[in-house]
């Protein structure tokens, strides 16, 4: 009977979609360890069975890195792992990253045939798998790299933007120098995504894998202010700008000063590259809220609300002035910030904060909101209703409603174009800047928006620059 | 890695000065700027002023008082250890100009701040007077130095150990009575002292810089933790300062803010005075 089923039927579409076996929600939101484990092989591979090998693969056009992903798909289902990686790395310097952090729901698996009927194939669960697989059971290998074109090209920044370009230069054959103003590498994937998201021992890997190609890292180098720009052209050939958004946008209302009140960046910085969570075993502190506001509707906020449970936060809240349908955070998050406790409350408005004399905060006034008209985003407006205003009881709030352009790089950068928020002006197919031989992408063009965007700017900088630097154009 | 190639132990051991090597760093430092230090992998990120620069040894010098676990950290390093990282030069430069007579005021660990921007206005020809003060003459310090860089030097204890018995602000307030002609005050030291000093020089109608050192993060403008009021609008001390204008300055959400974790930052230091000691901080 059952043999007979198997003949009628082909046999991809009966294997359901893998779920990634993961820390359930009471024991992970007291832990800093990442929240999935990872697919076994023979899950992975099961998996992997369930890709149709397309054609014209719809997925692969969703990528803003270009990753042939029937192809590496492909490697994993024959069990070719080291055949997946290498797939991979065409393509992707950060595949471990982007298989944890990308929105594949709005990108590869969004666009995939299956997904009209069933279910996408993982297609993250997959990346993240060989990348994984590679880091702790592969042998040895880097993907072959070009002759040395003795071109020099320095690149600013070391988040996602930068490690792209870094990765495909080097693998042209130039000579690629990083300078990172932080202490350690990985830009927004070691100070902004938490520990149970992304692992920094991942990013490190990513990173060593990067040095082990050739690309110089030269940490603690505040470009603007230990060198400029302009110095950076005397040395080489080209320059990349990726530094990222990085300035905090607060709320605008009275009482941001009081002690408990943290931008986002803040927040994060001193939870994730300081490892505050882990004080006093690490030298810097933070303050463990027992009730936490978070402000804000995007992944950032989700981070926060989620760090401030595992910090020990009785009561972690969401506020956010628009209503669910228009939060812009990844469905996976939203999802998994609730399993785990986080409060939502939607509709809400902050209106200013109270303190005590010793200047410590003690609570939020808010003001509730309704949906009127949409507004330029297309986003029905919220209006704040009249006479609503309560108060929530809190000594923690993180403030997580986007980021602004940091001035410090390119306020000592004569000749770079701005637009009126103060990010780059570049050309969006080439990245290439007003100012000869300086490109940019990321947020620092683009504003916040995500790490796989980033990426994908950074691949399209680092085709113009290897053109340039052989072609003359 | 960032060696420590001169040391010296002032105040009795509550300050330490260090010149470090940075070659890059003492190449681009002006005075008023400032980098972070850590010590270890573990180490926060602390920020100081530089108190001078030897560009041709590629040094720079860093003078902090004892206040906690990671200066205390930082006062075990000796000649030949290194601190894991030097960031710098952060900040604004001291706009220095020649404006006639100047009068520079330091109180403390300030003074060593104060030195580079006061010899600074010296140089470019200003009339210097200047005012340090400490709690008493065993802690003072650079008092040599600051007389070198200044026409006129005045030296004020709080317990009258050396020089005037007082505060600075006291000389303070004689010398803006005997000089009509200012045309610039310098006043770096605790936030009381900054904060004293301004509401008087306001009196007086003379324009007054202080050099802020609230709690940091990234000092890069990234985080905003560093965030003061000046002239009523959110600024950021490692971006836009340190130095302010001292009439505009918010002193007493500083003082508020420079509070945010004592309670962490007593625990952090009481364990690691255990841990120099050798034994456990029961009080046996």
């Amino acid at each position: 009977m059952a043999e007979e089923e198997k003949e009628k039927a082909p046999k991809k579409e009966k294997i359901p979609r893998q779920k990634m076996p993961e820390q359930p929600p009471e024991v992970r939101r007291k832990n800093f360890e990442e929240v999935p484990y990872g697919y076994t092989p023979e899950l992975a591979m099961k998996e992997a069975e369930r890709c149709i090998q397309c054609k014209d693969p719809r997925c692969r056009q969703g990528c803003p890195v270009e990753i042939d992903i029937p192809a590496f798909i492909k490697f994993i289902k024959e069990g070719d792992f080291e055949g997946a990686i290498r797939k991979l790395w065409e393509k992707n310097s950060l595949p471990a990253v982007c298989g944890r952090v990308c929105p594949q729901e709005i990108q590869c698996e969004g666009l995939c045939v299956l997904g009209k009927k069933d279910e996408p194939v993982a297609i993250g669960n997959l990346e993240r798998f060989a990348a994984d697989y590679q880091r702790l059971h592969g042998r040895d290998i880097l993907p072959p790299k070009a002759e040395p074109t003795g071109k020099k090209v320095a690149v600013v920044g070391s988040g996602p933007a930068g490690l792209t370009v870094a990765g495909d230069l080097i693998l042209k054959g130039h000579e690629v120098t990083i300078f990172e103003a932080l202490h350690a590498p990985g830009g927004v994937l070691v100070y902004g995504i938490p520990e149970f998201r992304l692992p920094k021992e991942i990013v490190f890997h990513e990173c060593n894998y990067l040095k082990r190609l050739g690309v110089k890292f030269e940490l603690s180098q505040v470009i603007g202010r230990s060198e400029t720009v302009d110095e950076l052209l005397e040395r080489f050939d080209a320059v990349f700008l990726g530094v990222g958004a990085g300035l905090p946008v607060f709320l605008k209302i009275p009482g941001e000063h009081y002690i408990g009140v943290y931008s986002a960046n803040e927040y994060l910085t001193r939870s994730n590259l300081m490892k505050a969570y882990d004080f006093p075993n690490y030298d810097t502190p933070i303050v463990r809220g027992k009730r936490v506001a978070t402000f804000g509707g995007g992944n950032v906020a989700m981070d926060a609300a989620r760090t401030a449970l595992r910090l020990g936060a009785e009561h972690s809240y969401i506020i956010y002035r628009r209503s669910r349908a228009e939060m812009p955070a990844r469905a996976a998050e939203i999802h998994h910030a609730e399993e785990e406790g986080v409060e939502f409350l939607l509709l809400t408005n902050p209106v200013r904060f109270l303190g005590n004399e010793e200047g410590f905060l003690t609570g939020v006034e808010c003001l509730r909101m309704e949906l009127g008209e949409p507004d330029a985003s297309g986003r029905r407006r919220p209006v704040p209703i009249p006479g609503s205003e309560f108060t929530i009881e809190i000594d923690t709030a993180v403030i997580a409603i986007g980021s602004g352009a940091n001035p410090l790089l390119t306020r000592s950068t004569p000749g770079l174009a701005l637009n009126k928020w103060g990010y780059i002006i570049a050309d969006p197919k080439t990245g290439k800047t007003m100012k000869p031989r300086v490109w940019a992408g990321g947020d620092i063009v683009t504003g916040a928006a995500t790490v796989i965007l980033a990426m994908g700017a950074g691949r399209l900088a680092s085709n113009s620059i290897h053109d340039f630097l052989t072609m003359g154009w | 890695m960032f060696e420590i190639v001169e040391r010296e132990e002032m105040a009795q051991g509550t300050i330490i000065s260090n010149w470090i090597r940075a070659p890059k760093i003492a190449q681009k430092a002006k005075p008023g700027q400032f980098v972070i230090l850590r010590a270890n992998e573990k180490g926060e990120r602390i920020p100081l002023t530089m108190a001078d620069t030897d560009p041709e040894r590629g040094l720079i010098n860093v003078i902090f008082m004892v206040v906690g676990k990671s200066t205390a950290l930082f006062k075990t390093l000796k000649v030949g250890d290194s601190y894991q990282d030097v960031i710098g030069p952060l900040g604004q430069p001291t706009h220095l100009e020649k404006v006639g007579k100047v009068v520079c005021v330091g109180g403390g660990t300030g003074i060593a701040v104060l030195h580079p921007i006061t010899r600074g206005l010296k140089q470019i020809g200003n009339h210097v007077i200047s005012i340090i003060g400490a709690r008493s003459k065993d802690l003072l310090i650079l008092e040599d130095k600051m007389r070198a860089v200044s026409h006129e030097l005045y030296v004020c204890t709080d317990d009258g150990s050396y020089g005037h018995h007082g505060f600075v602000t006291d000389m303070l307030k004689k010398v803006l009575e005997e000089n009509k002609d200012l045309g610039l005050a310098v006043c770096i030291g605790p936030v009381p002292m900054m904060k004293f000093c301004s509401l008087m020089t306001k009196d007086y109608g003379v324009k007054t810089l202080v050099s802020l050192n609230p709690i940091m993060v990234d000092g890069t403008g990234m985080c905003g933790c560093c965030r003061v009021q000046v002239g009523g609008q959110m600024k950021f001390a490692c971006v836009d300062g340190p130095e302010f204008d001292g009439h505009q300055v918010d002193f007493d959400e500083l003082t508020l803010r420079l509070r945010s974790y004592l309670p962490q930052e007593k625990l952090s230091y009481d364990l690691f005075k255990a841990q120099l000691g050798g034994a456990c901080s029961c009080g046996s």
